[in-house]
């Protein structure tokens, strides 16, 4: 194609500048909302994409709320294949209001942290976490969120542990990838359990999750079933998943609220394609007199179709480019302004690529009634027409 | 003062039928969001309010916020049934129930996904306490035996929990004896049996919590303060109304936020389209305009007719969305709820206070997108806008 057909491209869409603006306008809000909703169902994914292939999570088979013995932990090391093995509590507390929500885990220190090399602690804040039984190791973004600076004392209200509990800051812990959850609290599980078995003996040596690490990601299979096998019909029977499953398996909880999100985002989608699509009519409409010459003059009807598609495309990428532009701010500015809610919130590259690609296709689907009505044209018809 | 008669705007809309549609149904789009996130909202509230009755009063631990984390000891239970303000049912006894609350993980029949599931042991006067619920299929379960009581949510979501099922948990297994119904509320997601051989089951020798019915809703603040100046109990009593309004307020923000925030963006695409079309509409028909100026119709009855148009192409839009949003009520959301941490069944409910609002929204799309345009065609000068071709 000839430079002058993009001339004639250009010039055209800068007819009617209000409606060029105001339609690219509306496809900037619509790509931007596109965006943000897919990067929202991403980081309720966060979780699971984070977890490692040869970590395997043990909780009690009748739901997380029941406990495990403590004396499990020797018996799930012996299984083979098992390599390491930590545990976990839910400790459940409310920093001032429910609203401020994080996640806070009681926890073997030492053995935890081998075995979640993605949360980093400087050595020396680690030595003196696993010195101070009322430490507590907390992640960047939660620090940043509140403020939180080493030494300072945090003070939690219990909701699983009644009773108010205080907690010195001894390290924050950095992610060792962009997509590491930096918004959990680690502390001492012995702390906890000293202190439940001096004020509720009946619910102390209890452990919420077993973590075990197996060598190799082909393992993980066999020695679930292995572990869950040892404590068969048993007092506590076990359920052993991948930490992915385990995490997937909260998504699935709330999979109604994702399955929203995303057909929400795609009919923003459609709700941009009709204005485009009208848009593009209207222009259509009003030029069918031009369009007619054109032809008149020899030019084929795919050319003055391409003319029709490329002002379109034109004005959806265009529109899709600032979008996609503004995503990366926006995104930022809404994360730090949900806080820990969403621990992880990046826009991932695969969100972009949507975003253009939805922003081709409406450009695209918006000018194919125009691009036929112009087509099928009979030139006579179309010198009479009148704007 | 002559107004343009109205069969000029709905003809022009009719003329330019193309348009008209896409322009009416983007805001029929947004329309149809807006209004489902609020009947959403509405379905949850009813779901959650509508599980508690005004006059019965929940106890829990103080602090633990929800019935599965809360623990009252058998001695702590005996003081709380010792209240004065209890009221009492048929052959003098105590309307009050204790009760233990505890979730288990149950497959769902779509896709086998694991969901959280609370299982309620009642005392003998916990179905008197809920009015409510109505057995549909089977029976009630037989006391102290391990027969359960399944609500209709759960029933028809989860894998083998039909009536005559067998369901094991907690190293026992469990026979479904009956199918209940309770209005729609919070209880139809629970599953239902005797107190105390499900705290056999799962080793427990406390309760969760305590349901007790008072003789007057106004005893309330009386019987709170008994509660609340025994030293001996750390506990925190609570209207169930109340209770459950609390339980459902982080989920009822998230939607509210969520949805409201993406209405607000896409009403902002949709009066974008409605101000093209508009002034389109305006600059196609300048001559038009120019002829009702030259036949004495005034700027203002121009700008009226302009606004009536778009005010028009938005109710069409409005009411379109609306039809197809009042569709959604025939389905259910099966969510977990965050703060009981359990599965929860609702549905979308459409009231007419969400109709009015839903349809002032869109008046309100084509209000602000016709004003620009409606305006434009008021301004022009007679001579020149008959001037133009």
């Amino acid at each position: 194609m000839p430079a002058s057909f993009f001339k004639l491209i250009v010039l055209n869409a800068g007819r009617h500048r209000l409606r060029a603006g105001l339609t690219v306008l509306g496809m900037v809000v619509a790509i931007l909302a596109f965006g943000l909703l897919g990067t929202v169902v991403d980081a309720w994914y966060a979780g699971a994409e984070g977890a490692a292939a040869n970590r395997l999570v043990t909780r009690s088979s009748i739901s997380l709320a029941f406990p495990l013995p403590l004396s499990y932990k020797e018996r799930i090391r012996a299984v083979d294949d098992v390599r390491d093995i930590s545990w976990a509590n839910w400790f459940g507390g409310i920093y001032k209001e429910p609203k401020n929500f994080f996640p806070q885990f009681a926890v073997d220190g030492e053995s935890y942290f081998r075995l979640y090399p993605e949360f980093v602690v400087g050595e020396n804040a680690m030595r003196d976490f696993l010195r101070d039984r009322k430490g507590c190791i907390v992640g960047r973004k939660l620090a940043d969120v509140h403020g939180f600076k080493v030494g300072d004392t945090l003070t939690l209200k219990g909701t699983v542990y009644p009773g108010n509990w205080d907690f010195v800051i001894r390290g924050i812990y950095d992610g060792a990838k962009k997509s590491t959850d930096q918004s959990q609290m680690f502390l001492h599980w012995a702390y906890l359990n000293e202190t439940v078995k001096a004020r509720m003996p009946g619910r102390a040596d209890n452990v919420g999750v077993f973590i075990a690490e197996v060598a190799r990601a082909d393992q993980v299979a066999a020695v679930s079933r292995a572990i869950d096998r040892e404590f068969a019909n048993s007092r506590a029977e076990t359920l052993t998943e991948t930490e992915k499953a385990f995490q997937l398996g909260f998504v699935a909880m709330t999979e109604a609220i994702v399955v929203a999100i995303r057909i929400v985002s795609y009919l923003v989608i459609f709700i941009i394609m009709a204005v485009m699509a009208n848009t593009m009519a209207m222009t259509a409409r009003e030029r069918t007199a031009e369009y007619a010459t054109l032809k008149a003059l020899g030019f084929s009807p795919s050319f003055v179709a391409a003319m029709i598609c490329g002002e379109s495309l034109m004005l959806a990428l265009g529109g899709g480019l600032i979008g996609v532009a503004l995503t990366f701010p926006v995104a930022a500015a809404f994360a730090a302004r949900m806080g820990t809610l969403f621990p992880v919130f990046n826009v991932s590259e695969s969100t972009v690529l949507l975003q253009f690609g939805c922003a081709l296709t409406v450009g695209v689907v918006a000018a194919i009634l125009p691009m036929r009505r112009v087509a099928r044209l009979s030139i006579v018809d179309g010198l009479r027409a009148v704007g | 003062m002559k107004p343009v008669p109205l069969s000029y705007s709905l003809r022009n809309l009719w003329a330019r039928r193309l348009t008209t549609a896409l322009t009416a149904g983007g805001m029929a789009l947004v329309v149809f969001v807006f209004a489902a996130v609020l009947m959403l909202d509405q379905g949850l509230k009813e779901a959650l309010v509508d599980t508690g009755q005004p006059d019965n009063v929940v106890v829990i631990r103080k602090g633990s916020e929800t019935e599965v984390q809360s623990v009252i000891e058998r001695s702590q239970a005996a003081l709380v049934e010792s209240l004065p303000q209890i009221a009492r049912g048929a052959g003098g006894l105590p309307l009050v129930s204790r009760e233990t609350v505890v979730l288990i993980t149950l497959a769902k029949r779509d896709g086998d996904k694991p969901a959280n599931v609370i299982i309620r042991g009642v005392g003998p006067a916990g179905a008197a306490l809920r009015p409510q619920l109505r057995v549909v299929e089977g029976r009630m379960f037989r006391p102290g035996s391990s027969e359960i009581l399944v609500g209709s949510s759960i029933a028809q979501r989860f894998r083998g929990m039909g009536l005559g099922d067998a369901v094991r948990f907690g190293g026992r297994e469990w026979q479904v004896v009956g199918i209940f119904e309770a209005g729609r509320s919070g209880f139809d997601s629970e599953i239902w049996g005797d107190a105390d051989p499900l705290l056999q089951t799962f080793r427990r020798n406390a309760f969760s919590s305590m349901v007790f019915r008072l003789s007057d809703a106004a005893d309330f603040p009386a019987a709170r303060q008994i509660l609340d100046a025994d030293p001996r109990l750390t506990l925190e009593a609570k209207l169930e109304r109340a209770f459950y309004a609390d339980q459902s307020a982080m989920l009822s923000n998230f939607i509210n936020i969520l949805g409201l925030t993406l209405s607000v963006i896409f009403s902002v695409g949709a009066v974008i389209g409605g101000a093209i079309t508009m002034y389109a509409a305006v600059a196609s028909r300048t001559a038009e305009i120019g002829t009702l100026r030259a036949l004495g119709f005034r700027r203002s009855s121009v700008m009226a007719a302009f606004m009536l148009e778009s005010l028009l192409l938005s109710l069409l839009g409005g009411v379109a969305g609306l039809a197809a949003a009042s569709l959604m009520q025939a389905f259910t959301i099966s969510t977990m709820n965050w703060q009981s941490f359990s599965e929860l069944a609702f549905s979308f409910r459409l009231t007419p206070a969400i109709a009015a609002k839903t349809l002032l929204f869109a008046l309100g799309m084509g209000l602000v997108g016709g004003f620009m345009p409606a305006a434009r065609a008021a301004r022009m000068k007679i001579v020149d806008a008959l001037r133009a071709s």
